[in-house]
C-alpha cells in the first residue's frame, strides 16, 4: 500500500507517493534522486547512510519517512551554501579525508552535527562522535584532521581570506613528521 | 641531488575529491537508466551439494518478473580469473561448492519483486559432506570439491629450493622452528558490489561495474556470454573501496548481462552486505611452519618455509596467492639460501584471493615474529638486528628477484627515533594489571607484478594524451581509481611534464571501448605503470610542442622550458607563448595532438617454473613500531601509537601517500586484533558489519607516518608503491609488542583477549607462554624445483624495458 508523504529535504518541500515501509534511505535515493546518501549495510551498522533530521544524525536505512513529516532532513547535497562548500567539505577535499569517498557523506553530516553542538571539539570528542561511521580506506587519521581544520576555520571565520590562515593546509603535521626526506643514493 | 618539481611532491587535493565531498560521484549502484530492471541472485544455502533440479515456473509467473535464468540460459563454460583455474560458473549447473554459490537469477520491476521471485524458485539439492578446514579436506580425499588440481582437494602444490638449506642450518649458531596461523579475513569495502548491464538492439552490450579490473572482465565476458569481445564495452564505475575484493569477475555481473540480453532492458544487480561477505575473495587463512638459521650476530643463514592455504571453494587468484606466501620474504633481509613449500587446499567456504598485501602478510607475520624470538635468544635488540641484516640494494635474492633501492635502514632508524624505542624497551613495563610494551617489525612489498595474469608481450599499461586548443589535456587510461588516487596521479604527472596545472588535465574513467588497456588496480602497480606510460606520452607531446614553439621563437627546442602554463626560453620569458598557443602552433605543424605512452615491466622473471610470481620493477619497504597496553585481568589490548616509516621512492603527492599508509596500518590493526572470516557448517558466523568487528575511530590509535625517499630509477620520478606494503609490518609489530608487555607469544592472528589470558595462565604455571597452532598437517609436498641461489648477485646493470624507446 502506498501513501502520500510530505518531506522537507535540504530546505525543499517534496510530496512523494511511496509504500509505507520504504526507508528514508530508499526514498531519498530512489524517489528524490538524492544519490549522495549511500548504503553500506542497510541494517544500521555502518553509519554510511547518515543524514541529519532536525540537526541530529539519523541512520536513514532505519528511518521511515512516515515518521518524519514536519521534520527538516539534511543530506550531503544540502551542505554547501549554493556554490560555496561547507568548511567540512572543503577540509575533507584538501586534506585527503575522502579516499574512495563512499563513507564521506555520512561522516560529513555526523561531523556537522558535532560541530553545531561543540564548535571546538577535542580530538577524542571527534573520535567519539564518529565512532558509528565506519571507513575502510583512511584509517580515520585524515578525517579527524579535516574535522579539526574545519572547526578551526569555522571558529576563525572572519579571518579566512584575510591572511588569517596563511596556508589552506594546516593539518596536524608535527615537526619532523610527514615531510619526506631525501635519501642520497 | 634534488630534482626541481612543481606538481610532484605537493600535497594537492585529489582531482575527484570535490565530487566526493558533495555526493556527486556516481558509484555503480547510483546509475539509473530508463526502463531499468532490478536483479537478484538465488544463492545456495548448502556448503556442498549436487543440484538435482531447479524449477523456476512459479517465479516466472509472478507479476513484475521479466526474466528468470539458470545455468541452462548460459553457455556451459567455466571461467576463472587465472587461465590455470577455470573452475567457476556464474550460475552453478550441477553442483554448489559453498553457501552463497549462485544458482539462479531474476530480473523484475523492482528489487523486492525480484527477491520474492527468488523465493519461489524451487531447487532440489542432494547435500554432500562439506569440508570446512584444511585438515578435513586432506583427510577426506573421497569427497572431491573439484576434479582438477594437484591431488584430492589440493588446488596447488609447489616447492622451490634455492641452495642447500640443511647445510646452512647445520652451520648455524641458532636454528628456530615455529608454527604460525593467520586467520582469513575480508576486504569489507564500504560499497557493496553492484553492476548495471545494458544490452542494446544492435547486439552490443555495455557493463558498468564496481570492478578493479575492467580489462580482465572484458576478456572473460565474451566466452561466458558467447559473443564477440568487440561488441562488449566494460566501464569501471568509481569504486567505493576495493582492497582486492573487486578483482574477480562475479556472478552478479554476468547475470546482469544475460538478463539484460533476455529482457531488452538495462538490468542492475546490487549485492547485499551479506552477499559481499560470501563472494569476498579475501585473505587466505594460512598455516605456516618456518625454520630459520641464525649466526650469533643475528645474520640469517637460511630459511625454510612451508605454507598451507585454506583456499575455499574456487581457484580465484589462488595459484598466485600460494606463490606469494613464499616469494616476497627474501627481498627484505640477507637470506643466502631459501626453500619454500606451499599448498592451497580447496574447502567448502567462500574462495579466498587477493586482499591488500596478497598472500604476503601471513608469511611476513611468521618471519617477523620469529626474528623477534631469535633476537631475544641471541641477546640482540630486534631493531638493531634487523638494521644489520638488511638486503643489499641492486642485488638479487636467493629466489632470483632483482632488488633496486632499499630505504629500509632509514625506515627502521626513523621509527626507532620517533617512537623513543630504546628508552621504552629498556624501562620497566608499568605497574598493576595494565602493562605497556613496544614491538617492531619490518617488511617489503612489490610495486606491480612483473607479469600479467595471462602471458603476453603487450603493454601492462597504456595512456593516450590529447592536447586541446583550449590548453586542456585529456588523459585516457584504463586504470581504475578505487580511492587510492590513481586518476589524480594521471593528472599530476602530465601536468608536471607539460608545465600546466593539474586542473587543466581531464582524466577519463576506464572504458574498454575508449581507454588503452591497463591491467587493473592490483599488486600496487598503477602509480608506477600508468605513471611511466603517462610520462612517456607527455614527453612525446612535449617534444612536438617544443618543436613548433622553437620554430616560432627561432630558438633550439632544447632551450625551451614548460612552466606556469607557458612555453619559452627561461632568460627570454617575456617572449614565452601560452600553453594553449603552443598547442595551436603544434597542431598546425603536426596535425591532431594525440600521443600514446606504453609501459611493461623489465623482463626479470627467474628462469625456473614459478619464476613469474614475485618479480617487480622495484620493492617498497616499511618499518613499524607499535606501543600498546595489555590488561592482564581482561586480556584486552589497547593500542596507543603506531609509528610507521615507508620507503616510497618518491612521494608524488605526500598527502595521498600518507593516506595510503594510514589506511594500510588501520587495516593491519583490524587483521591483528579483530577481524576473522569464520564459518560453522558452511555458514559465515558473522556476515554483518556489526558482528564482523573492524576498527572504528575509537580502536584506531594515532598513526605517525614518516616517508623515506630513495628515488628509484624504475619508478615515475622515482616513486614506488604505498597502498599495500605498509599493512605488512603491523600485525607482527603488535604481536611483538604484546610479548614485550606481558611475555606472551601470540603466534596466531587475530589476537583475542582469550588468547592472551591463556598465555598468562601458562606463564603463571611456569610453562612456555605461547599461544598458537599446535601442529601441522601430514602432507607431502612436491619434489622441489631445485635452482641455484642467486643471492648477492649484482642486479642487471641496465634493466631494459619493453616499449621504452619505440
Amino acid at each position: 500500500m502506498k501513501s502520500r508523504l510530505s518531506l522537507s529535504v535540504n530546505g525543499e518541500a517534496h510530496d512523494v507517493l511511496v509504500p509505507v515501509h520504504k526507508t528514508l534511505l530508499e526514498v531519498l535515493r530512489e524517489d528524490l534522486g538524492l544519490i549522495g546518501t549511500k548504503h553500506g549495510c542497510e541494517l544500521g551498522e555502518c553509519g554510511t547512510c547518515t543524514v541529519l533530521v532536525d540537526g541530529e544524525p539519523v541512520l536513514s536505512c532505519l528511518a521511515l519517512p512516515a515518521d518524519l513529516a514536519g521534520r527538516e532532513i539534511l543530506t550531503v547535497e544540502g551542505m554547501a551554501d549554493g556554490g560555496r562548500l561547507h568548511p567540512l567539505q572543503q577540509a575533507f577535499a584538501e586534506l585527503g579525508a575522502a579516499q574512495c569517498g563512499y563513507c564521506t557523506p555520512g561522516i560529513l553530516l555526523t561531523a556537522k552535527a558535532l560541530l553545531a553542538d561543540r564548535p571546538n571539539p577535542t580530538r577524542q570528542a571527534i573520535k567519539e562522535a564518529l565512532a558509528g561511521n565506519l571507513c575502510r580506506c583512511t584509517g580515520y587519521t585524515k578525517i579527524l584532521d579535516a574535522v579539526e581544520l574545519a572547526a578551526l576555520r569555522m571558529g576563525q571565520n572572519g579571518l579566512m581570506g584575510q591572511g588569517g590562515l596563511t596556508s589552506p593546509i594546516v593539518g596536524r603535521r608535527r615537526p619532523g613528521e610527514g615531510a619526506p626526506t631525501a635519501n642520497p643514493i | 641531488m634534488n630534482k626541481q618539481f612543481t606538481v610532484v611532491g605537493q600535497p594537492l587535493p585529489k582531482i575527484d575529491a570535490w565530487a566526493k565531498v558533495v555526493g556527486e560521484t556516481k558509484y555503480a549502484d547510483d546509475l539509473v537508466l530508463p526502463r531499468m530492471a532490478y536483479g537478484r541472485l538465488l544463492r545456495s544455502p548448502h556448503g556442498h551439494a549436487l543440484i538435482r533440479s531447479i524449477d523456476v515456473s512459479r517465479a516466472r509467473e509472478l507479476a513484475g518478473v521479466y526474466a528468470v535464468i539458470t545455468a541452462a540460459d548460459l553457455p556451459r563454460v567455466k571461467f576463472g580469473i587465472l587461465p590455470v583455474s577455470q573452475d567457476e560458473e556464474a550460475l552453478c549447473s550441477e553442483k554448489v561448492r559453498m553457501v552463497g554459490d549462485a544458482v539462479a537469477a531474476v530480473a523484475a520491476v523492482d528489487e523486492e519483486t525480484a527477491e520474492r521471485a527468488c523465493r519461489l524458485i524451487e531447487v532440489a539439492y542432494e547435500p554432500l559432506p562439506a569440508l570446512m578446514s584444511i585438515e578435513e579436506a586432506l583427510a577426506r580425499p573421497e569427497v572431491r570439491i573439484h576434479e582438477y588440481g594437484d591431488g584430492p582437494n589440493v588446488h596447488k602444490n609447489v616447492a622451490l629450493q634455492f641452495g642447500d638449506v640443511e647445510a646452512a642450518f647445520a652451520a648455524s649458531d641458532l636454528v628456530r622452528e615455529d608454527v604460525f596461523f593467520y586467520e582469513g579475513n575480508t576486504h569489507l569495502p564500504m560499497e557493496q558490489h553492484a553492476a548495471v548491464a545494458h544490452a542494446t538492439p544492435d547486439g552490443k552490450l555495455t557493463l558498468w561495474s564496481s570492478t578493479q579490473t575492467p580489462h580482465y572482465v572484458h576478456r572473460l565476458l565474451p566466452r561466458i556470454l558467447d559473443m564477440p569481445a568487440a561488441h562488449i564495452r566494460v566501464i569501471a564505475a568509481p569504486v567505493g573501496g576495493g582492497f582486492g575484493g573487486k578483482l574477480d569477475p562475479f556472478a552478479h555481473e554476468i547475470a546482469a548481462c544475460r538478463l539484460s540480453q533476455l529482457t531488452g532492458r538495462p538490468v542492475k544487480i546490487a549485492c547485499s552486505r551479506e552477499e559481499v561477505f560470501y563472494i569476498h575473495r579475501g585473505r587466505h587463512p594460512v598455516l605456516m611452519w618456518i625454520k630459520t638459521g641464525f649466526t650469533k650476530a643475528g645474520d640469517i643463514t637460511g630459511c625454510h618455509l612451508k605454507t598451507w592455504l585454506d583456499g575455499g571453494a574456487y581457484g580465484s587468484y589462488g595459484v598466485a596467492s600460494t606463490f606469494y606466501t613464499g616469494v616476497i620474504n627474501p627481498v627484505t633481509y640477507k637470506m643466502p639460501v631459501y626453500k619454500f613449500e606451499g599448498a592451497r587446499v580447496f574447502t567448502n567456504k567462500p574462495p579466498c584471493g587477493p586482499k591488500r598485501g596478497h598472500g604476503t602478510p601471513q608469511p611476513r607475520f611468521a618471519l617477523e615474529c620469529q626474528l623477534d624470538k631469535a633476537a631475544e635468544q641471541l641477546g640482540l635488540d630486534p631493531a638493531e638486528m634487523r638494521t644489520r641484516i638488511l638486503a643489499e640494494p641492486y642485488t638479487k635474492t636467493a629466489n632470483h628477484l632483482t632488488v633496486t633501492t632499499i630505504g629500509l635502514g632509514e625506515c627502521i632508524d626513523r621509527v626507532v627515533d620517533a617512537s623513543g624505542w630504546r628508552e621504552k624497551r629498556a624501562k620497566p613495563r608499568g605497574q598493576g594489571p595494565r602493562r605497556r610494551g613496544v614491538g617492531i617489525a619490518a617488511s617489503a612489498y612489490m610495486t606491480g607484478a612483473g607479469t600479467a595474469i595471462y602471458w603476453n608481450s603487450m603493454p601492462h599499461s597504456g595512456v593516450v594524451l590529447r592536447a586541446d586548443r583550449s590548453g586542456c589535456v585529456a588523459v585516457l587510461c584504463g586504470a581504475t581509481d578505487i580511492g587510492q588516487g590513481s586518476d589524480s596521479i594521471l593528472a599530476y604527472l602530465p601536468a608536471e611534464v607539460l608545465g600546466i596545472d593539474p586542473k587543466d588535465v581531464h582524466v577519463h574513467p576506464a572504458d574498454t571501448s575508449l581507454t588503452p588497456v591497463d591491467l587493473g588496480s592490483y599488486s600496487s602497480r598503477v602509480t608506477l605503470m600508468c605513471g611511466m606510460a603517462a610520462i612517456q606520452a607527455a614527453g612525446r607531446l612535449r617534444d612536438v610542442i617544443a618543436k613548433a614553439v622553437a620554430r616560432k621563437l627561432e630558438v633550439d627546442p632544447g632551450e625551451l622550458a614548460f612552466r606556469d602554463r607557458k612555453v619559452g626560453v627561461p632568460d627570454q620569458w617575456e617572449r614565452a607563448v601560452t600553453f594553449a598557443q603552443a598547442v595551436e602552433l603544434a597542431e598546425a605543424m603536426h596535425g591532431v595532438l594525440a600521443f600514446a605512452g606504453s609501459y611493461a615491466p623489465p623482463k626479470r622473471a627467474g628462469k625456473y617454473k614459478g619464476g613469474g610470481v614475485g618479480p617487480s620493477p622495484c620493492y617498497s619497504y616499511s618499518a613499524c613500531v607499535v606501543e600498546l597496553s595489555v590488561d592482564e585481568e581482561t586480556g584486552g589490548v589497547e593500542l596507543h601509537d603506531v609509528w610507521i616509516a615507508h620507503d616510497i621512492g618518491r612521494a608524488l603527492n605526500p598527502l595521498l601517500v600518507e593516506g595510503q599508509v594510514e589506511g594500510s596500518v588501520y587495516m593491519g590493526i583490524g587483521e591483528a586484533l579483530m577481524e576473522g572470516q569464520v564459518f560453522r557448517e558452511g555458514l559465515h558466523k558473522q556476515p554483518s558489519m556489526l558482528d564482523y568487528k573492524s576498527p572504528t575511530t575509537l580502536e584506531t590509535p594515532d598513526i605517525h607516518t614518516l616517508l623515506v625517499e630513495t628515488d628509484d630509477p624504475e619508478g615515475p620520478f622515482g616513486a614506488k608503491e604505498a597502498g599495500q606494503g605498509p599493512l605488512l609490518p603491523v600485525p607482527p609489530a603488535i604481536a611483538n609488542a604484546i610479548y614485550h608487555a606481558v611475555g606472551v607469544r601470540c603466534d596466531e592472528v587475530p589476537i583475542t583477549p582469550e588468547m592472551i589470558l591463556k598465555g598468562l595462565e601458562l606463564l603463571r604455571k611456569g610453562k612456555p607462554a605461547r599461544v598458537g597452532p599446535e601442529k601441522i598437517p601430514l602432507f607431502k609436498f612436491k619434489e622441489p624445483v631445485v635452482v641455484e641461489s642467486a643471492f648477492g648477485q649484482p642486479a642487471d646493470a641496465v634493466a631494459a624495458r619493453p616499449f621504452q624507446s619505440c
